[in-house]
């Protein structure tokens, strides 16, 4: 993990400062707040994985409301990571459908692959465990959200480890949608 | 085999496309409401339709679009709950990812009938890639003229745009919803003022389930009255259920109201039965938040009769001995299931998901997580059973938004019907306590 008192102040890339002038177009001038959360969004991927203070202040600024305006909404939703994370986050529902088709088991069983307990990351840190609340798949139960993606059916030890692997070979973090380049981006 | 109002082309490839779609028969609400239709002729047809809100408190949808107040000058707004996050329910997940050009169809034509210049789909924020998907669909809309200025040559102008939330149960409320949409907490607001008069901006605002914006689109389409021929009584039209748990195939299905609950849950062309040959023992029937019944109340009135999938049947015997359609959340489970272990996760979701704002909330659901979670780990004691019961009736009706009575029902129901398994984890609390261990009266397990 690298430093987290960088003094270097934070700076959106060019693209998602394009993305977040789309947004702002979409609520009126004088309810820019509206975009908080997408900005957010955007920032949680843009600075690895994790909103910062400094990060947060970016998004406060970038908005035109105070810094306060936004700890308390980034306190309030689960999906803002407020301290360091590992390379890949594995949000694990743990709610009632899902723990019918074996979603404690899916936990255990990835606490012991990786080295990981919930709520941390594993000593490599490749992978940092959540455990979350009903994420609307439960057809597909258990499940794991990583990022933007959804692995379902995870009941056998081939789905598990099929999305470990690809995590593990994920040597560039995924193309962020506002990212128009083309040109894949290294890790942070 | 029941009609497909929504899903009939779900499977047919390029679907999510605008090409494809317009080939299946897409956008012809549009052309039909905007072109030969005035906007109260549209809120009429709805009315008509029977159509009851598919997100879960089922209120007729026409007679909630008739409420919006219309002050001169003043912009209206619709917006779509996209915030599926109720335990058990995935059918807006399905119907978005696969049909998005569905809901941008009813999100244009509803909000032709209400007015509404500028709409919202607010989707919750794991959903973020459903978002991409919706947004492609959308750029598509415009590209052919069904959104921006003078669709169509009408005169009528529409945008649309998605919002993500952030992770946040109670974002479902629709209160809730609209603080998040404006950039704050989603703690849930006092009503009055209700949202048809002050919602989003202060603005007179509908909120709709996506499945009933997508509704709107075969109503329009088939008239009104068409829809209201499907179903029983006042449960007209058809309704997706996504069925979970320990059914053979879990899935989303598209079914006329009416069709009883034991087909539904046995018969090939829905859930197939209960998974791995075994006996059912209990169903959440319409997602995490309604009462659960044991088999033989779910699939049987207490009067005798079957039940049916209808808004009326399964709310038969009120509380006692009836749950909710809700929102079609259709939990099933099997024999193997410890009851206690499922309430004390549900009270645990519950208690995650209170926005904190309203005590009786706040701290009863501490509460209840923390009876059940002893109960559950064989620290329990015989009075606990009741303590459950006396928590959660002080929570319900004591707070401003439903969450409340959400976390108070499931707990309530559970020591009503399956009372004898509580007590059996006080008086075998070791053996209750051991992972996987399940009140042994019924079924295979020692």
């Amino acid at each position: 993990m690298e430093s987290t008192t960088a003094t270097v102040k934070p700076q959106f890339s060019q693209a998602a400062q394009a993305e977040i002038a789309r947004l702002f177009t979409h609520y009126p001038a004088e309810r820019r707040k509206s975009a908080l959360l997408p900005l957010l969004h955007i920032a949680q991927a843009e600075f690895g994985g994790w909103v910062s203070p400094e990060v947060q202040d970016l998004v406060a600024e970038t908005i035109g409301i105070l810094p306060i305006e936004v700890y308390e909404v980034s306190s309030f939703y689960t999906m803002f990571n407020l301290k360091p994370v590992g390379k890949h986050v594995l949000e694990i529902c743990r709610t009632g459908p899902c723990m019918l088709r074996g979603s404690d088991e899916l936990t255990a069983n990835l606490e012991r692959i990786t080295g990981a307990k919930v709520g941390g990351t594993s000593p490599d840190g490749l992978f940092t465990l959540k455990e979350v609340e009903c994420l609307a798949a439960c057809g597909t139960a258990p499940i794991v959200q990583v990022r933007e993606k959804y692995y379902e059916q995870l009941d056998t030890q081939e789905a598990v480890d099929a999305m470990l692997n690809e995590l593990r070979n994920l040597v560039h973090r995924p193309l962020l949608p506002w990212e128009e380049t083309g040109l894949q981006h290294t890790q942070q | 085999m029941g009609r497909k109002l929504l899903t009939e082309h779900i499977n047919v490839p390029g679907i999510d496309t605008f090409e494809v779609y317009r080939k299946h028969g897409g956008y012809r609400s549009v052309e039909k409401a905007l072109k030969t239709m005035t906007p109260d002729e549209v809120v009429e047809e709805v009315k008509k339709s029977g159509l009851r809100g598919r997100g879960g408190a089922g209120f007729p949808t026409g007679m909630k679009w008739s409420f919006l107040a219309k002050p001169e000058g003043i912009p209206r707004h619709l917006v779509c709950n996209a915030d599926e996050s109720e335990p058990g329910t995935f059918k807006d997940r399905e119907l978005m990812s696969k049909l998005p050009h569905l809901l941008v169809e009813g999100m244009i034509t509803s909000s032709y009938a209400l007015g509404a210049n500028t709409s919202y789909i607010y989707i919750r924020g794991e959903l973020l890639y459903v978002l991409r998907i919706l947004e492609k669909a959308i750029a598509e809309a415009y590209a052919n003229g069904f959104l921006g200025k003078n669709i169509l040559g009408s005169g009528y102008d529409l945008d649309l745009h998605v919002h993500p939330g952030g992770g946040a149960y109670i974002c479902g409320e629709e209160t809730a919803l609209l603080e998040s949409l404006e950039g704050k907490r989603g703690n849930p607001r006092n009503k009055p003022p209700f949202p048809a008069v002050q919602g989003l901006y202060a603005r007179p605002t509908v909120v709709n389930n996506v499945e009933s914006i997508a509704a709107v689109v075969p109503i329009i389409n088939d008239g009104g009255e068409e829809y209201a021929k499907i179903g029983v009584g006042r449960s007209t039209g058809t309704k997706l259920i996504s069925a979970c748990g320990h059914v053979k195939n879990p899935g989303i299905y598209e079914i006329e109201l009416g069709v009883p609950v034991e087909e539904f849950i046995y018969s090939d062309e829905y859930c197939g039965g209960i998974w791995k040959g075994r006996d059912l023992k209990a169903v959440v029937a319409g997602g995490s938040s309604v009462p659960i019944l044991p088999k033989d109340l779910i699939l049987k009135t207490a009067a005798g009769e079957n039940r049916l999938m209808t808004y009326e049947s399964l709310s038969d015997g009120g509380f006692v001995t009836g749950t909710m359609l809700g929102s079609g959340g259709f939990i099933a489970m099997d024999e193997t299931t410890c009851i206690v272990r499922n309430t004390w996760n549900f009270s645990r979701f519950y208690h995650h998901e209170s926005c904190g704002q309203c005590s009786p909330c706040r701290e009863g659901t501490g509460w209840l997580e923390k009876v059940l979670h002893r109960l559950e780990h064989g620290h329990g004691h015989m009075h606990d059973i009741d303590l459950l019961v006396s928590v959660a009736k002080q929570i319900e009706g004591n707070t401003i938004c439903p969450l409340g009575e959400a976390a108070a029902w499931p707990v309530a129901a559970a020591v009503r019907h399956f009372r004898h398994e509580f007590e059996w984890h006080v008086t075998h609390a070791k053996q209750a306590a051991q992972p996987g261990a399940v009140y042994p009266a019924q079924g295979v397990l020692a």
